[in-house]
């Protein structure tokens, strides 16, 4: 298996990071080779999500290791852990079909750290005889890692979530609005020809690109700047930074809607806070730091300010138009 | 992680010392480091920086910790939410 990344490599990690091949993105479960692997190498267990296996075995120049592709329904080693995929049972099952006691002599294990949520070293060991070390969080760690005698120091046990992090995660936030946002915007167009003259297609499409206009806006700030700037941010609650990076934004674009009356002005900047506030909120799932305990209690109070927010938007919006 | 700190007093982890027989696992796993180990006794540092991933719990042999585990994501709770309401299991995870 190949440690340099090939033009194939490049293309397929855009396709994965802007989210058009994300979710079909696989390899094939089983036991790889990486350099010249003996029965003394160690053996890394990875999942089998293409851009978690590629951040391994494109770290791996001059190392000599197995890579055991245990199959995670090519989910990243995160997520599945999380979700159970990457599972005790799910290694102790690869170790078996994949018969890695006849290919190395040694039985021991190296698994991510971040599957520590859904493999659980007492259990493999139990069931398998199998030990299970964690390794570092980060593939690149790991060339340093195993040089140290398999010990890893608390900087490679600990998540970052650095600009670069923060950067390769919008492209995705972004392209998973697809759908949703289709409907959204067809309704936008719907509310904006609805007047004295009950429906106007040259109204809709005139005040439904103000309205579209407006989603532009509530999305840069909710899923651009918010995770731009995330550290940065005030207050805990991410509905809250999403309120706040929507300001700056719609101070800067007013001269845009000027041609638009006080009432319609007010409708749009309201809509674009609530799309604003909401996509901050879904940022949640993209950070390595939030608890479910948390962003439910945040939830709790943030949805409904949203809905609230986002039908008095609406209610404006069609409202501007009997009013002169 | 510095730099980043989440909602206080939410974190469902909490640690039963006398079930503890310090081998220090949990202190390994956790991926924000909160967990130290002085003799045979395991201190959480500091609480509000636990995401409640459930890695600990999951590999203390003696459930000695013991959390609520899951992902702290928007989409899984309103999904979970859907799904209580409907008393269906069709809406699934975030990722």
């Amino acid at each position: 298996m190949a440690t340099v990344a090939d033009a194939h490599d490049f293309w397929g990690t855009i396709g994965a990071r802007i989210g058009l091949i994300r979710r079909n993105y696989r390899v094939a479960p089983g036991l790889y080779a990486i350099g010249s692997a003996t029965p003394q190498s160690p053996v890394l267990v990875t999942a089998n999500y293409k851009l978690s296996f590629d951040a391994l075995r494109l770290r791996l120049g001059g190392v000599d290791a197995w890579i055991l592709v245990v199959d995670t329904r090519g989910i990243n080693v995160w997520c599945a852990a999380g979700k159970g995929t990457f599972s005790s049972e799910e290694v102790i099952e690869s170790v078996q079909r994949y018969q890695l006691n006849e290919v190395v002599h040694h039985r021991e294990l190296i698994v991510p750290q971040l599957a520590a949520p859904g493999v659980a070293a007492q259990v493999v060991k139990k069931r398998s005889g199998w030990s299970v070390l964690f390794g570092p969080i980060r593939s690149a760690d790991i060339p340093r890692y195993l040089q140290a005698n398999k010990t890893a120091d608390q900087t490679m046990r600990e998540v970052s979530f650095t600009l670069q992090e923060r950067l390769v995660l919008i492209p995705v936030e972004l392209f998973l609005l697809g759908k949703p946002l289709v409907l959204l915007l067809l309704g936008g167009f719907l509310l904006s020809g609805i007047g004295p003259y009950i429906f106007s297609f040259q109204a809709a499409w005139h005040s439904g690109l103000a309205f579209l206009y407006s989603t532009g806006l509530g999305i840069f700030s909710g899923a651009v700047l918010t995770p731009l700037f995330l550290p940065w941010l005030p207050f805990r609650q991410f509905w809250l930074k999403g309120i706040l990076t929507a300001l700056p934004v719609l101070a800067a674009a007013s001269v845009w809607t000027s041609s638009l009356t006080g009432l319609g002005q007010i409708a749009l900047a309201l809509w674009a806070v609530a799309i604003s506030s909401y996509l901050a909120m879904n940022f949640t799932g993209s950070t390595p730091f939030t608890s479910p305990s948390g962003v439910e209690k945040e939830m709790r109070l943030g949805l409904p300010v949203q809905a609230f927010t986002a039908l008095t938007a609406c209610t404006l919006w069609v409202a501007r138009a009997f009013i002169f | 992680m510095r730099g980043y700190r989440y909602l206080q007093e939410v974190s469902t982890l909490s640690y039963t010392q006398e079930r503890c027989i310090g081998c220090g696992l949990c202190v390994q796993v956790c991926p924000h480091q909160i967990l130290t180990l002085s003799g045979k006794q395991v201190h959480i540092r500091d609480i509000d920086l636990c995401m409640e991933c459930g890695a600990c719990a999951h590999n203390c042999p003696t459930e000695a910790l013991s959390v609520r585990p899951g992902v702290g994501c928007a989409v899984a709770i309103l999904n979970g939410w859907k799904n209580r309401l409907l008393g269906t299991t069709k809406f699934g995870d975030c990722c």
